[in-house]
């Protein structure tokens, strides 16, 4: 095993490690792109370029875009369900909800 | 957690970690690989094929019903997306963000500059290495999702103009993803209908270019078109869809 090797090597497992300890899903998505690109450096290193090439695109491309853009999305949810419960609060005394009331005929 | 339970889970994990050290110790070591069948794929391909990528000859040839299998595993885990992801009855009542009328120009200029900039070349890229598969390293499923991430740029871009083109398109995706699935699966019955085997050569090889290594070229162009639309699908369902159904 060559210098070169041993240093891609030890990126990958920070990278990996960096990647399990970041509690952010934003910046969880960004450090798993860096490690994909790095995996993918290290198949290329031994000389497996159809494989570096899958990763690159799958690991620094697709996983990252699909992760920010759920990310996004459930934001937007968020920020709607914030809205929607604002809107409520405003319209009806607090603690009622539309369909909270025990039903009177039981179950 | 009681304390048999604790032993039980301890007992487990020595076994399993004791076991993969076990196994590590008897793998031939790092970069040393000894094996006849990965030889002689890699030594054939080209007299056999006339197909320079092993990798790929593997891939869409040898291993060709193992690809298709694979199309598949794409294929269904896609449809189960758009399933999972489909709007609902009662959020259609209150969209989340159909009351934010600007939210498409809330990306940067740069964002839009460098989206609209590296649409072209990513999906030149795409298609040179879907249809160079059989010659250099890549093939369809990379390229597929490279040319589907180039689509998909222009969502990230917020060319509002392009978008709205695009929604026409948008209900070709799911036919993409389809027509590419199936594809694979007509090249081998055509192989079943002429030759005799599922999956066996029915073109010729060719002697060198792009149009070597018999039914391989066709192959990754079916998987690179059932890619791409893999991707759109998956990123339009999980992007904006207000963008992609048409105005509220």
């Amino acid at each position: 095993m060559n210098d070169l090797l041993a240093l891609i090597l030890v990126l990958v497992a920070v990278s990996g490690t960096v990647a399990v300890l970041v509690r952010e899903p934003a910046r969880q998505a960004i450090v798993v792109g860096i490690l994909g690109l790095l995996l993918a450096l290290l198949f290329f290193a031994v000389q497996a370029p159809d494989v570096a090439l899958s990763e690159f695109v799958v690991g620094a491309g697709a996983v990252p875009l699909m992760l920010t853009l759920a990310l996004g999305k459930l934001r937007a949810q968020r920020l709607a369900a914030d809205q929607l419960s604002a809107r409520h609060a405003a319209a009806e005394p607090p603690g009622t909800w539309p369909g909270s009331a025990p039903n009177p005929e039981g179950p | 957690m009681t304390r048999g339970r604790r032993l039980a889970a301890a007992v487990g994990l020595v076994l399993l970690v004791g076991g993969l050290a076990w196994t590590a110790f008897g793998l031939p070591a790092f970069g040393h690989y000894h094996h006849r069948y990965g030889a002689v794929a890699a030594r054939e391909s080209l007299p056999l094929r006339r197909a320079e990528n092993a990798v790929n000859t593997t891939a869409f040839d040898y291993r060709g019903f193992d690809t298709i299998g694979e199309e598949f595993i794409l294929f269904v885990s896609v449809v189960s997306v758009v399933v999972l992801l489909r709007e609902l009855g009662d959020e259609a009542d209150h969209p989340p963000h159909r009351e934010r009328p600007g939210a498409t120009q809330q990306h940067s200029t740069l964002t839009r500059w460098v989206g609209s900039a590296l649409m072209g070349p990513l999906a030149v890229i795409g298609a040179d290495v879907v249809t160079h598969g059989q010659l250099s390293p890549g093939g369809g499923f990379q390229g597929g999702i490279i040319l589907g991430v180039a689509v998909a740029l222009s969502f990230v871009a917020g060319q509002y103009l392009i978008l709205r083109r695009l929604r026409a398109i948008a209900t070709w995706m799911d036919m993409l993803d389809a027509v590419g699935a199936g594809g694979f699966v007509m090249i081998g019955i055509a192989g079943l209908i002429s030759v005799g085997p599922f999956l066996d050569n029915v073109l010729p090889y060719g002697h060198s270019g792009l149009l070597t290594g018999g039914i391989i070229p066709l192959a990754n162009l079916s998987v690179g078109i059932e890619v791409a639309g893999a991707v759109l699908v998956v990123l339009a369902e999980l992007l904006d869809q207000r963008l992609l159904s048409g105005p509220a």
